[in-house]
């Protein structure tokens, strides 16, 4: 189907202008009635619908060049203007050009020395390799200098000021120029003063911009739309040619009849207004031209701009084939590279099978399963079969075997999607390259999509109702390609920050947290259980006090390590104790790795988590790709099959407190309260300390926001005294895998205060947040201090007060996602031809150099180490082991998540604000 | 100030250097590059300024060799060809 192939390059594109000689020459036909069709419903001939320019009818030959609808390009046709009229797309350089050339020589308003100059310039910087914009740059310098002229240097002529009237009338000292006196002068600009301006002759004479024809596009350009009650309904474009052509018709009339001057000047402005509506209907200064109905006509412009134009929707954006688009669910036992593609879409989307002497036996049974072979396990098909003629012939299940038949070399098989087929997977907005990765088909029941949780981070997905899109790859060059470049495994290590974005999450922390903590330990029917889900053996056991077998959790894990992996770093649960004791950690958070085995520490977010997980970093960069799928498969099964031996759930009562938990934190914030009061009261009786560099009523702020906020840390405290490690909340808030000790203590403890901008809250009435407060109350509660928990609920106005707040985190990210998806926009258009070159340079495709190295140090951000080249630390411990080891100093870089910060524990009351919801009102 | 600024002294400021003739054929010798290829700099840039005071007249078409201090790289040279404006 491709047929010959064309092998040649464009070299340059010239955009010039249409001369009205031209114009007449490309034409078709003249067009001069304004009436599309006669009475029988046949076009009339030098109508708009002429056949001439085109059929668009199945059927109907073209008058022109004899073929038919779906073969004829189209041709165009010109109307002949009674009078020139002024095109609007050239307004600017047509002021451009009065104001810089003499009215009565026409002469560029410059010596020829200054000319010469200026066209040397011009030459001398295209040489130098300056862009399009900068050599139009001079010619604007040009035209400024010799319109700034008020006596012409080749005629001595004075020169009138010249104005621009928007949208399209000239003005010479307040005298209306004409657009024939405009085209008359541009007549006389000499070809040689040309250049200077930044015009080629040639190909684009300034007359030119003033129209004395009309191209009237081809009728496949402005197809008419037959209705269901059989009346036919215009494009716009042709009802506004319509206009021209009345309008004309009417200035030719009264122009040959020698009608008044008035009458016909009128007339002018109207053919003037309509041609200008014509190509925009949105040009400033003038009403848009409106349908019958009202609605504003869609003329050529609106057809090119903007979102939904010609451009942005059809050219940049355009639909394909092959793809699917479904809901998606996860499925822990898939490998990260594979997905779930439901049979009745793997059913419709086809890969080209080339039948060759080799494959012909396989390609026969294919299709003489037919479109749909019935049965478990599923089996692929073939829908189409492409003979070598070109023909498509449809497999159904009657003609299959005849089909098989008369399968020959090369012809083209469209087989079913089958497992192991390379496919890209997409989660919009693909903001980065992790958006888009290749998976390998598993075709599975159901009708969702279906992946391993551990592939959620990159595409920011979840399954709340989500959708992805699924394309098929169709050429084994572009296989080869997504396989080598695009797939999952590939990914797992980020050019954004040069960490994991793959690993695991939630559950999967849960789980070999629980699986590693401190001394768990499993029975044999337990063990061999969670080994079960994968392919290792198990380790050996230790002998519990009862005599029976158990096995260690750590040893467990330690299977799934590479033999020689040596690590020392701390875990999320560490407690950042003023003094490390390092290995004998009481909280088991010293992370201790010797050639394969978890010695001590527990396995936790920072070890395996995505964006933090520092063993699947190591893992990823030292024993490749294909070790890294691995292992975070292995991982997250065994964490999977670990949390299902316990069990493991979280409710409400999790957030639970005794009696006199509530009490004491009723007391603490009850000082606080008594506390603000105080500074409120020293602030009124003017007692109170001014802070340096403060008002003093920002110093009162800042006192009492420092004070509720360490009430409510207190709060916080007293809350979590009570919630232990046996507290499945505490679990996932301490190994990482879901909230934070602060969600923990505002849901147990207390809320705390609300703030708008930073701010406690202000706003409302006047002098108080709400009615049900004194004017002017400075107070805690009126001014958005929650003392609730979640737990126990809030009273009427401390959820005004925190709506207060929520609402403006809303906001917050409403506005954010809209300007950066448009700062994306436009870093994107900037940057998208851009290329690294072999030789490590960036260039774009004029070939010029962006970059002499790529990041002028040509570091790969996705190879490199937290976007340092090296790791100074590990190499040291690779060379030096264990000695190394203070050299190396166990170091906690500064990990880099999507601006999630670490927020575990406590923190300080300034950031709690801001981060007192999660925003979990995410839908989709 | 009685004394005048100069800019290339500025420590956020690299390096700048003006390529003799033989200088810049090999240049772009060894990069395989035209200049028309080469980044620019605007004539009117105050560093192109300071080199025109110190070491002579710079004119339109000129190489300056810039060299950066980078954490990364140690050193990282570039090119860039001065052009009018």
């Amino acid at each position: 189907m491709i047929g010959q192939i064309i092998t040649k390059r464009i070299s340059s594109i010239k955009f010039s202008l249409l001369s009205p000689d031209e114009i007449r020459k490309m034409s078709a036909t003249k067009i001069i009635t304004a009436d599309t069709y006669d009475d029988d419903g046949f076009p009339i001939d030098m109508g708009l619908m002429d056949p001439h320019l085109g059929v668009i009818e199945p059927g109907l030959r073209c008058k022109t060049c004899g073929r038919k609808a779906d073969e004829c390009p189209g041709h165009f046709g010109h109307i002949d203007l009674a009078m020139p009229v002024i095109h609007v797309g050239y307004v600017k350089e047509l002021k451009k050009l009065l104001q810089s050339t003499c009215r009565t020589c026409g002469r560029l308003l410059l010596t020829r020395e200054q000319a010469e100059d200026y066209t040397k310039q011009m030459a001398r910087l295209e040489e130098l390799g300056g862009d399009t914009i900068d050599v139009g740059l001079i010619s604007k310098e040009t035209a400024k200098d010799a319109a700034s002229r008020t006596v012409c240097p080749h005629c001595g002529a004075v020169q009138l000021k010249i104005t621009l009237d928007k949208p399209t009338t000239f003005r010479e000292e307040g005298h209306k120029l004409t657009p024939k006196e405009v085209r008359e002068r541009l007549e006389r600009i000499p070809d040689e003063d040309l250049p200077p301006l930044g015009i080629d002759p040639d190909s684009a004479r300034p007359e030119w911009m003033i129209l004395t024809s009309l191209p009237v596009p081809p009728v496949a350009v402005r197809p008419s739309i037959t209705l269901e009650s059989g009346d036919r309904s215009e494009d716009d474009i042709t009802h506004k040619l319509v206009d021209v052509l009345r309008i004309n018709q009417r200035l030719r009339e009264n122009r040959d009849a020698g009608a008044p001057q008035l009458i016909v000047e009128d007339l002018w402005e109207l053919l003037q207004y309509h041609i200008t509506t014509y190509f925009d209907n949105q040009t400033s200064g003038i009403p848009p031209a409106r349908h019958r109905s009202g609605r504003p006509l869609k003329t050529l412009v609106q057809r090119l701009k903007g979102k939904e134009g010609r451009f942005r929707s059809n050219l940049s954006g355009k639909r394909v084939n092959f793809s699917a688009r479904t809901v998606i669910s996860p499925d822990p036992f898939l490998s990260i590279n594979e997905v779930g593609v439901p049979e009745d879409a793997a059913r419709e989307l086809t890969v080209p099978l080339h039948v060759n002497d080799w494959n012909l036996q396989i390609a026969k049974e294919l299709v003489i399963r037919g479109p749909k072979p019935p049965g478990k396990p599923y089996l692929p098909g073939v829908n189409y079969v492409l003979r070598n003629d070109g023909r498509r012939i449809k497999v159904t299940d009657k003609n299959a075997e005849s089909v098989s038949e008369i399968l020959e070399q090369g012809f083209i098989v469209e087989r079913h999607l089958m497992d192991g087929d390379i496919v890209l997977f997409n989660r919009q907005p693909s903001l980065h390259r992790m958006s888009m990765m290749a998976h390998a088909v598993r075709v599975m029941d159901a009708k969702t999509f279906r992946f391993n949780l551990s592939v959620c981070p990159p595409y920011n997905a979840d399954f709340d109702g989500d959708e992805m899109n699924l394309h098929v790859l169709q050429s084994d060059e572009a296989r080869a390609e997504a396989k080598i470049l695009m797939r999952v495994q590939e990914h797992i290590l980020s050019p954004r920050f040069g960490g994991p974005v793959i690993g695991g999450i939630h559950d999967h922390i849960t789980g070999v947290f629980l699986l590693t903590y401190k001394d768990s330990k499993f029975d044999e029917e337990e063990a061999t259980h969670i080994m079960s889900r994968m392919d290792v053996d198990l380790p050996d056991p230790i002998e519990g006090i009862d005599g029976k077998k158990y096995w260690r959790g750590k040893d467990l894990f330690s299977m799934l390590l590479p033999n020689d992996i040596h690590m020392t770093f701390r875990a999320s649960i560490c407690q950042k104790c003023q003094e490390c004791k390092r290995e004998k950690c009481e909280n088991d958070a010293f992370v201790v790795i010797r050639s394969g085995k978890l010695i001590t520490g527990t396995i936790d977010e920072k070890a395996i988590g995505a964006f933090k997980g520092r063993i699947l970093d190591k893992i990823a960069r030292d024993y490749g790709p294909d070790s890294a799928s691995s292992f975070l498969n292995s991982v997250t099964r065994m964490a999977i099959g670990a949390i299902g031996i316990r069990g493991f759930t979280t409710g409400i009562n999790d957030e639970d407190i005794p009696m006199d938990a509530k009490a004491q934190i009723e007391e603490v914030l009850r000082l606080a309260m008594e506390k603000v009061n105080s500074y409120v009261s020293a602030y009124r009786h003017g007692e109170l300390e001014q802070m340096p560099g403060r008002s003093l009523e920002e110093t009162l702020e800042v006192e009492i926001m420092k004070e509720l906020g360490k009430a409510r840390d207190q709060a916080g405290h007293i809350a979590g005294r009570h919630l232990g490690m046996e507290n499945s909340a505490v679990i996932m808030a301490r190994c990482g895998a879901r909230g934070s000790m602060l969600n923990l203590s505002q849901m147990a403890g207390c809320i705390g205060q609300q703030a708008v901008r930073g701010e406690r809250l202000r706003r409302g009435y006047w002098n108080r947040t709400l009615p049900h407060f004194m004017k002017g109350d400075l107070g805690a509660e009126a001014r958005g201090f929650v003392r609730s928990s979640y737990k126990s609920g809030l009273s009427p106005t401390e959820f005004f007060f925190h709506s207060m707040g929520g609402r403006e985190g809303l906001v917050d990210t409403a506005v954010r996602t809209s300007r950066s998806g448009y700062m994306q926009r436009r870093l994107i258009n900037a940057l998208e031809d851009l290329k690294v070159m072999q030789d490590g340079s960036v260039q774009n495709t004029a070939g010029t150099i962006i970059q002499f190295r790529y990041g002028e140090d040509g570091i790969d951000p996705s190879r490199s180490v937290q976007g340092e080249p090296v790791d100074i630390d590990d190499i040291i411990l690779d060379v030096l082991g264990e000695e190394g080891e203070d050299l190396a100093k166990v170091t906690e870089k500064g990990v880099v998540s999507y601006g999630i910060q670490d927020r575990d524990l406590l923190e300080t009351p300034e950031d709690a604000e801001s981060e007192t919801e999660d925003s979990e009102f995410e839908e989709e | 100030m009685s004394e005048e600024f100069n800019v290339l002294e500025h420590e956020l400021v690299p390096e700048h250097h003006l390529l003799s003739e033989s200088e810049e054929k090999k240049a772009l010798a060894e990069l395989q590059l035209t200049k028309d290829q080469l980044p620019k700099i605007r004539i009117s840039d105050p560093c192109v300024a300071t080199l025109d005071q110190a070491v002579g007249p710079v004119e339109e078409g000129r190489i300056i060799k810039i060299v950066r201090r980078s954490p990364t790289s140690g050193v990282s040279v570039c090119h860039r060809l001065v052009i009018r404006g």
